[in-house]
């Protein structure tokens, strides 16, 4: 309100509106110049996509989105599967680097393996945008979620529900060759040098595989039925976890922390079943159009691929039973894909 | 004289087991109580289902590789089914006819056009994972839905008391045993295993009952694999591309099945999960690393391979390159 009381911005504001107004009324077109360039630099251009695997929420709903924002814009977007093959995926970056699409975008499987290969795409003149999993190359460009701060951030909730508890926590890892399952585990590990109350009775790897994580669990929840807390460090593997939970009778007991990409079946239905009590999303449509948004500028730029670089981490969207009802808070890939 | 202190080795797990368990009991807390034992039995409920297949495959003198496909695909697809909207009763018999055709396929391969079981399989596998992949399913995971409801007792909760999944595997166990003990059919396949070529002669129907165990065998696998999605509400399908088979394999080795086919039962699937089953429960309970606990798989797997492979001599008579 305070500024509307400012005369001098107030008359700036008018001046603003009849500039704006002016072209309007005027009886010819005028051309907004800069517009071209801006096509030109996008039709026909290659941006190719190096998924670790196809066919789970996160990259599919990657696959989606930037399909929707750059094709319009006669893009062409290929894609290259990995399918969970490390191998297969260098093997994939190899050929692209012959290839030269304009754009790469890649989901490392772990730390090293592509870091070479992608410093050579950018000498090669491609732009490389990498996407969830950070590569120890800085590209021009890495858009994803802070693995660290998810770490930290479920651990703060899980301790946070453990006042006056036990304070025994589990910790339920996914597969130790992932970077993201490492750096998770160390924002667990800085949250609870803070507090050396809390006791860890088991810490684990579950392998992203649902089965072995409710199997640990049960095993876990025998031995201490007064646990009061259980970081999970991904939905699509905690579902075991909390299946675990709940057979045990201790669904609200156990306070269940995880993170995933927010898809509407795998987050929102299952904070609101009382599955999870707090789901980390990275909302992938979201980061989806963030990478879309970084392909456009960095090809209507012009800059040389390598020579600027930078980062977009995820703002998080935690995900607790009184937002899971709301239409934002996750995403329908369906939806996504029309 | 020799001959009397020597043990088969299905007295030898047997007795690990038992060592295992006695030193578990006395120096980890918290391991000898009737609820840890249940749990125990629950975690490798599932993989004593899929033993069970393999062990009448394996006596069947034959390998199941894609085993792990049928555990994922066809209740991936019910799962899906009932997502996109079918009713329950019809995406389950989907499944079920899709099973059939699987290892009918699988039998038709080994006994028919003679590939041997190893590699007939492994492609196989690969063919039906690849299709789950490629056809039927959206994601990776697929995810329970509202459908679904009630289903999920064939995994989740008790009956008198024990959980639902021990009492499918003891189910599968009482059905399996049958089958091998007490019906023609089963006679067949041990005379088949025991030596192809001898039970041909006899007149025994080799062939139609090589498909009949591959049929089984995926069934089985079919079954554990309801069983498990029930028990984790959802079907994580890309369980394929884990190392499943090959703790499957372990199971029916160290059970006493030799590789060698004719030999064991559904008492050496038993021993074979409760060790792996102690084992895991065991490791677990001390919080012991991944890689030590794969560590001590392996070797595991590996004196159990070393010594089936002393007390079960091969065949020289009958036995040819290719086999397993």
């Amino acid at each position: 309100m305070k500024n509307f009381a400012n005369p001098t911005r107030t008359a700036l504001a008018v001046l603003a509106f009849t500039a704006l107004a002016g072209p309007a009324l005027a009886q010819q077109g005028l051309d907004e110049p800069f517009q071209k360039p801006f096509k030109e630099a996008l039709t026909g251009k290659t941006v190719a996509y190096v998924p670790v695997a196809m066919n789970f929420d996160l990259t599919e709903g990657w696959y989606a989105g930037l399909k929707k924002e750059l094709e319009p814009f006669g893009v062409k977007f290929v894609i290259r599967d990995a399918n969970w093959n490390t191998n297969a995926g260098a093997q994939a970056v190899t050929s692209l680097i012959s290839e030269k699409p304009a754009v790469m975008v890649v989901h490392n499987p772990d730390v090293q393996t592509y870091a070479k290969l992608l410093q050579r795409a950018e000498n090669e003149g491609i732009y490389v945008i990498q996407i969830n999993m950070g590569s120890a190359y800085r590209s021009s460009a890495f858009v994803g979620a802070n693995w660290i701060e998810i770490g930290e951030r479920d651990t703060e909730a899980v301790v946070k529900a453990c006042e006056g508890k036990s304070n025994k926590i589990a910790i339920v890892q996914g597969a130790l060759s992932a970077a993201a399952s490492a750096y998770t585990l160390k924002g667990v590990e800085n949250v609870l040098a803070k507090h050396p109350e809390i006791k860890v009775v088991s810490s684990q790897a579950a392998d992203w595989d649902a089965a072995k994580a409710k199997a640990i669990t049960q095993t876990v929840l025998k031995q201490n039925p007064d646990l009061c807390g259980i970081v999970g460090f991904w939905d699509g593997m905690d579902i075991g976890t909390a299946a675990a939970v709940k057979e045990a009778g201790l669904t609200g007991k156990v306070f269940l922390a995880t993170s995933g990409g927010g898809e509407r079946k795998g987050a929102c239905e299952l904070v609101k079943s009382g599955a999870f009590d707090l789901n980390l999303s990275y909302d992938v449509p979201t980061q989806a159009a963030q990478m879309a948004g970084t392909i456009k500028w960095l090809l209507s730029s012009g800059a040389k691929p390598g020579s600027i670089k930078g980062s977009e981490y995820t703002t998080l969207i935690p995900i607790t039973k009184e937002n899971a009802d709301s239409q934002t808070s996750c995403w329908n890939l369906s939806d996504l894909k029309k | 004289m020799m001959k009397r202190f020597r043990l088969n080795q299905q007295e030898i797990v047997f007795a690990v087991f038992a060592l295992l368990f006695l030193v578990f009991s006395i120096f980890l807390n918290g391991f000898l109580t009737a609820e840890n034992m249940l749990t125990l039995l629950q975690n490798v409920a599932v993989l004593g289902i899929l033993g069970l297949a393999m062990a009448i495959v394996v006596i069947g003198r034959g390998i199941d590789i894609s085993l792990i496909a049928a555990l994922a695909v066809p209740p991936g697809l019910v799962l899906q089914m009932v997502q996109n909207g079918h009713s329950l009763p019809f995406s389950l018999l989907t499944a079920v006819l899709l099973t059939i055709a699987f290892g009918l396929v699988n039998g038709w391969l080994i006994a028919y056009a003679e590939v041997p079981s190893l590699f007939a399989t492994l492609a196989t596998g690969l063919l039906l994972a690849g299709l789950g992949q490629a056809a039927l399913f959206q994601l990776d995971v697929v995810q329970w839905s509202a459908g679904m409801n009630g289903f999920e007792r064939l995994g989740q909760g008790t009956i008198l008391g024990i959980p639902t999944s021990i009492v499918m595997f003891a189910i599968a166990c009482i059905v399996v045993a049958i089958l091998l003990r007490q019906t023609r059919w089963g006679a067949y396949i041990y005379a088949i295993g025991d030596n192809p070529y001898a039970a041909r002669v006899t007149g025994i129907p080799s062939r139609p009952i090589i498909v009949l165990q591959y049929v089984i065998a995926a069934l089985i696998g079919c079954f554990a694999g309801l069983v498990m999605a029930a028990s984790v509400n959802s079907m994580p399908t890309r369980v394929f591309n884990s190392t499943l088979i090959y703790d499957v394999i372990l199971v029916v080795v160290l059970g006493g099945i030799g590789l060698s086919g004719g030999r064991g039962g559904v008492l050496n699937v038993i021993i074979g999960t409760l060790l792996i089953g102690t084992m895991l429960n065991g490791m677990t309970i001390m919080d012991m690393s991944y890689a030590g606990q794969n560590l001590i798989k392996g070797v595991v797997l590996l004196l159990a391979v070393i010594t089936d492979s002393f007390l079960n001599p091969r065949n020289e008579e009958t036995a040819q390159q290719g086999d397993i």
